[in-house]
């Protein structure tokens, strides 16, 4: 990696921000990752096809217009897409510093959801209605958060050369960052989100290089947390309702096991090729809830077939992989560990998305990524893309 | 740049990082082998489920097709009826399973509680009827006959009756056409069971859960035509069950009609004088049992001679078909099938069987005649033929000398049959049979059908017995542990009885042989196989295969499929002897012992040949069977009744009338043309206009009591004429009219066989 090429790419930082970089030779525009902006468009763009075709006979949503989300949904990309573009701007070493803003910012917006002027759609009490029939829902801000302050702390000694491994008190402040947020959102309750910061921390702890004490002791932890919440009673019933039906989906067919059941049979019917875009019968049908949104995967699946559901998959495999390529390569620990978080983030929340319209994930109420309508969850997702970015643009050019 | 490595990490970073990645791939991998399992290996599970999901059957019942008789008279058809019925699925999801909506529909329909929840319990083992055994699926009538004002108050009502609906129907109607019920014939519906639903899922005629079926008579066996097939509408609808399209539409096509041979007048006349003469003979001393008559029950069957058609069939005792329809009552059924009810489901006419008696004689005498021995004889007609010490006597111990067969067939006289049996049983070996026995008198009652069905086209007809040598051996090997239980070497009756049967029932005895020949002993025939045989002997010599169906008319008439009479044999004897049996059997009526009943009160003989063969058969600790065989050249009328008295005594009567009904005969013997009812069997088939309208001709109220007016109406005017004494025609006419071909009886009387 050294050379004569790390001399010419060496000029890049801060001093020479601004929008002449973006078009100079051999630069920004080139080194992007294009693999994972290409792949976040098609999936944005398939999603927004998904999404209309899930509502635009749905009248009682859509306020008689059938373009409603499909607009909405493309406005939401757009939106994201300049999310995106002002992260690269900005880079995340930028962000870095305004790391103690931001998560200000998100924790006073959860503390804002548990107040009057939150909202509850499908049991959760996790949005802010905003006017013009937008709502907010700040957990997704949450993961970023989380991510980008757990970085700065356990980066911060590492990158300074001080350490070789973030130390135990830097851990024990990190996951302190990640608990508040994480704390607050549990009591609205929005146990899905919840289970994707806890997968977040995981993989921002392993990334830091964290002794291995900390993990184990996390997943432990995370066990011993989810049986006491279990015994507790924290969860409401229809929390464990839906996880009582995950394990049985016959139990209550028209109940709880209903959405479940519906799902897979419309991925089951899709068979190879699917029924076709707009021509699925449980889609046209309504049969499945909250199509538009979590279970939006059911759509691809019964009207693109295995052909359509393998292809989102695999275009979410693919930003993962170059994710972790990213992470692995870039020079900074902080990178890597924002990079790192990012991948646990959209694993596990396409996993368990995807996966529970399968049949093998307990449902809860978790956006697939760039595919599920959602304004938060969309920025969100771009905003990640743009950390990507930003990381990839300031590691040193492979040769 | 010494232990951290140019990327900025340490190793464990590093395999950390290769450690998420591997995981994350796994994971996205996990999800494309269930995506792989759901859609592509699982994927028409699916499909199917998703299909089943989204579409709506609607079902348009196929109009089941009518019964008609031969000209076209329905026996059974539809109308259309307010029917009430409740939904299971709904009843139980309420907290109380429904109990208080069904208590305010038994209001409303003005029945119990009980009643309306006995009908919508599903029948299992343990449940008595009624009960429902159709699908739990499908509403479950409750009543077919509610009232409009009835239907109006749930209809109108219908929040406070979920679950419940009232509608038209079209359900099934037996007519019952001139008072003809035709009931054991026409059979009766039940709804589907879940099982025949599934036997039939892959043929070509599926039931649909709302069917019903046909459950015996001609309702069973001609089911599949008469069905027709249910219209079935798929809609594709959304999960509010909003129609968004139509998938597939499948018209109903209705039911073919049965054109059956039954005529419903004669059929109301044979129903009628079947029942009177029972009647009549319950009020018969009988000298033997030291009281009267009980006859429990009987048959009549009145058949085209060349064709084997059914024109009447008649089983006593018998039942109201409509009962069956809308649900059996749990009363009804009882009735219908209690221990007390005599089983007035039962078909006597084709699965009843006993003991022939003299009707049986034919068979020996064409076996005889078969096995070498001359029809002219002559034969010795002794009072009595005895066995080693064993007597057989004549019937009332009369002796008529040396006679051929055909008068032993006139007189009915047993010792001559007797003594050719037991002849032939000699030698064929006796006790020790010889290797290649001639076994001419079973084998020729097996050619002549006994022993096995006629092949009539209704369900569970009975075979009788014709107790051969092979018989024997298989009732001994059957019930042998129980006689020699039983049996006692100097008990009673039945004991001796049950000891020798233990010893030796597998041998056919001698006196076995000589009990047969006249149809007594162990022989069980069924009315419907000795009708055939006399038609038989009527046709020249073929048995034809008894039916009643005549042809399948699709419901537009544009399809016509006749059911063509087949045969199923000939009668084993030469032409010859079959004229003389023939003669002999005319000289049974004009000379015989049924001359009292035909030739010597009125019949015209020399118009209508008559031929008829009487029979009194006994059975063990019973009275005795009534048996009256005959034919003319274009029908054979056989009645018989159980525990009725002699044939000609008990049905002689019954049959007359019958006869004088068909041909239009007048006891004086004239012939009136136009109140003949069917002087020659009906060709013509009706016709069923394209609209599905049946054209037939009017039938009057009951053609059975009309025609005994008429009949009393000539006697009070003969009698007017004779002596002026009685002016009305009344009750007291028909007793005058019996009276007088009682007064006759005791010149003419012969003998009672």
């Amino acid at each position: 990696m050294t050379g004569a090429n790390s001399f010419q790419v060496s000029g890049y930082g801060p001093e020479r921000a601004g929008w002449t970089r973006l078009f100079a030779r051999d630069s920004l525009a080139r080194r992007l990752d294009w693999t994972i902006l290409l792949a976040a468009i098609v999936l944005s763009l398939i999603g927004s096809l998904l999404v209309f075709s899930a509502t635009r006979n749905r009248t009682e949503l859509n306020q008689g217009d059938q373009y409603y989300f499909l607009v909405r949904h493309l406005l939401n990309t757009g939106i994201g897409f300049a999310l995106m573009i002002g992260t690269v701007w900005l880079g995340h070493r930028t962000l870095r510093t305004a790391v103690p803003i931001l998560y200000g910012v998100s924790v006073f917006l959860i503390l804002l959801v548990l107040t009057p002027l939150g909202s509850t759609i499908n049991g959760a009490h996790s949005w802010i209605k905003l006017p013009g029939g937008f709502s907010l829902q700040p957990s997704e801000f949450v993961k970023v958060t989380i991510i980008l302050g757990m970085a700065m702390l356990l980066a911060a000694r590492v990158d300074a050369g001080d350490k070789q491994y973030p130390d135990h008190r830097t851990v024990v402040q990190a996951l302190g960052l990640a608990a508040v947020p994480m704390l607050i959102v549990l009591l609205m309750p929005d146990l899905g989100s919840v289970m994707v910061m806890v997968v977040i921390v995981l993989g921002v702890l392993l990334a830091s290089g964290a002794s291995n004490r900390w993990v184990f002791g996390l997943i432990g932890t995370g066990t011993i947390g989810a049986i006491a919440v279990w015994q507790l009673g924290v969860l409401d019933d229809y929390q464990i309702a839906r996880f009582a039906a995950f394990a049985n989906p016959e139990l209550d067919p028209a109940g709880v096991g209903y959405n479940t059941n519906q799902a897979r049979i419309a991925i089951g019917s899709g068979g190879l090729t699917g029924a076709g875009l707009f021509h699925g019968s449980q889609t046209t049908g309504q049969f499945v809830p909250e199509q538009q949104t979590d279970f939006v995967f059911t759509v691809a699946g019964e009207e693109l077939g295995f052909v359509g559901g393998g292809l989102i998959i695999l275009l979410l495999g693919v930003i993962l992989w170059r994710a972790c390529r990213i992470a692995r390569e870039t020079t900074d620990l902080y990178g890597t560990i924002v990079a790192a978080g990012i991948v646990a983030w959209f694993a596990f929340q396409s996993f368990e998305n995807i996966g529970m319209t399968l049949g093998i994930m307990p449902v809860t109420g978790l956006p697939l990524p760039f595919v599920s309508y959602g304004g938060s969850s969309m920025f969100a997702v771009w905003v990640a893309v743009g950390l990507l970015q930003s990381i990839r643009l300031q590691r040193p050019m492979s040769a | 740049m010494t232990n951290i490595p140019e990327t900025g990490r340490t190793p464990r970073v590093q395999i950390r990082l290769i450690v998420i990645q591997v995981l994350v791939l796994s994971l996205l991998g996990t999800l494309g082998g269930r995506l792989w399992y759901l859609q592509i290996r699982e994927g028409d599970a699916y499909a199917k489920e998703a299909s089943g999901n989204h579409v709506q059957q609607v079902v348009q019942p196929a109009v089941r097709g009518s019964i008609l008789d031969a000209r076209g008279v329905a026996l059974a058809d539809n109308e259309t009826r307010l029917v009430v019925s409740a939904s299971r699925t709904d009843l139980l999801k309420m907290p109380d399973d429904g109990k208080a909506v069904l208590t305010k529909l038994a209001g409303v329909l003005g029945m119990t509680p009980t009643e309306v929840m006995e009908k919508v319990r599903l029948c299992d083992a343990e449940t008595p009827q009624p009960c429902w055994n159709g699908s739990p699926y499908q509403p479950i009538p409750i009543t077919d006959e509610a009232t409009a004002k009835q239907a109006l108050q749930i209809r109108e009502r219908a929040e406070d009756f979920p679950g419940i609906t009232a509608e038209p129907q079209a359900v099934r109607r037996y007519a019952s056409p001139g008072a003809a019920n035709t009931a054991q014939v026409l059979g009766y519906l039940s709804p589907v069971t879940d099982e025949e639903i599934q036997q039939a899922q892959d043929s070509d005629s599926p039931y649909l859960r709302s069917d019903m079926v046909g459950r015996s008579g001609l309702e069973r066996q001609y089911d599949k035509e008469l069905r027709g097939k249910a219209g079935v509408t798929r809609y594709e609808v959304d999960n509010l069950g909003r129609v968004i399209g139509q998938a597939q539409s499948d018209a109903a096509r209705a039911g073919s009609n049965l054109v059956t041979s039954i005529d419903a007048r004669v059929q109301r006349v044979a129903e009628y004088e079947l029942n009177d003469a029972m009647k009549k003979a319950r009020q018969e001393w009988d000298r033997n049992t030291n009281e009267r008559y009980k006859a429990d029950s009987g048959a009549v069957v009145v058949m085209e001679a060349k064709t084997g058609r059914i024109v009447a069939m008649a089983s006593n005792p018998t039942y109201d078909p409509n009962a069956w329809v809308g649900g059996i009552s749990a009363k009804d059924y009882k009735k219908l099938t209690g221990k007390s009810s005599n089983y007035p489901l039962l078909n006597r006419a084709i699965q009843g069987q006993s003991a022939p008696g003299s009707v049986f004689k034919v068979i020996p005498t064409a076996a005889a005649v078969n096995a070498g021995y001359s029809f002219d004889g002559p034969y010795q007609c002794s009072s009595s033929y005895s066995i080693g010490g064993q007597v057989f006597k004549n019937f009332e111990s009369k002796g008529y000398g040396p006679i051929s067969l055909g008068r032993a067939l006139e007189v009915s006289c047993d010792t001559v049959f007797y003594r050719l049996s037991h002849q032939e049983w000699q030698r064929d070996g006796g006790t020790k049979p010889k290797k290649n026995a001639n076994d001419w008198f079973y084998k020729t009652a097996h050619q002549f059908g006994l022993g096995a069905e006629t092949g009539i086209d209704l369900p569970n007809e009975v075979t009788g017995r014709i107790p051969d040598r092979q018989w024997k051996q298989d009732y001994w090997k059957a019930n042998k542990d129980a006689w020699c239980k039983y049996g006692k070497k100097d008990g009673s009756y039945a004991e001796k009885i049950a000891y020798e049967n233990c010893l030796e029932g597998n041998r056919l005895r001698a006196g076995d042989s000589v009990n047969y020949s006249i149809g007594q002993g162990d022989t069980l025939v069924t009315p419907i196989q000795m009708a055939t045989i006399y038609a038989a002997i009527s046709n020249g010599g073929t048995l034809y295969d008894p039916t009643v169906g005549k042809a399948i008319i699709s419901a537009d008439g544009k399809s016509v499929q006749e059911i063509k009479p087949k045969s199923h044999g000939k009668l084993p004897i030469s032409r010859q002897t079959l004229a003389e049996m023939d003669d002999a059997l005319a000289g049974v009526a004009t000379r015989g012992t049924a001359a009292w009943r035909f030739a010597d009160v009125g019949w015209p003989q020399d118009k209508i040949p008559m031929h008829a063969k009487t029979g009194t058969a006994e059975v063990y600790g019973k009275q005795t069977t009534s048996w009256f065989t005959t034919y003319t050249k274009d029908y054979a009328v056989v009645m018989t009744i159980s525990q009725g008295g002699t044939g000609s005594g008990a049905s002689g009567p019954a049959v007359r009338n019958i006869y004088d009904a068909l041909y239009g005969v007048s006891d004086d013997g004239t012939i009136d043309k136009k109140k003949a009812l069917l002087p020659t069997p009906q060709k013509s088939l009706p016709k069923v206009r394209t609209d599905g309208t049946i054209t037939s001709p009017k039938i009057s109220k009951d053609p059975a009591k009309e025609q005994r007016a008429s009949q009393e109406g000539e006697d009070s005017a003969d009698q007017q004429q004779l002596a002026a004494t009685v002016a009305t025609p009344s009750a007291e006419n028909r007793d005058t009219r019996r009276r007088r071909r009682r007064s006759r009886r005791r010149g003419s009387r012969r003998m009672l066989t």
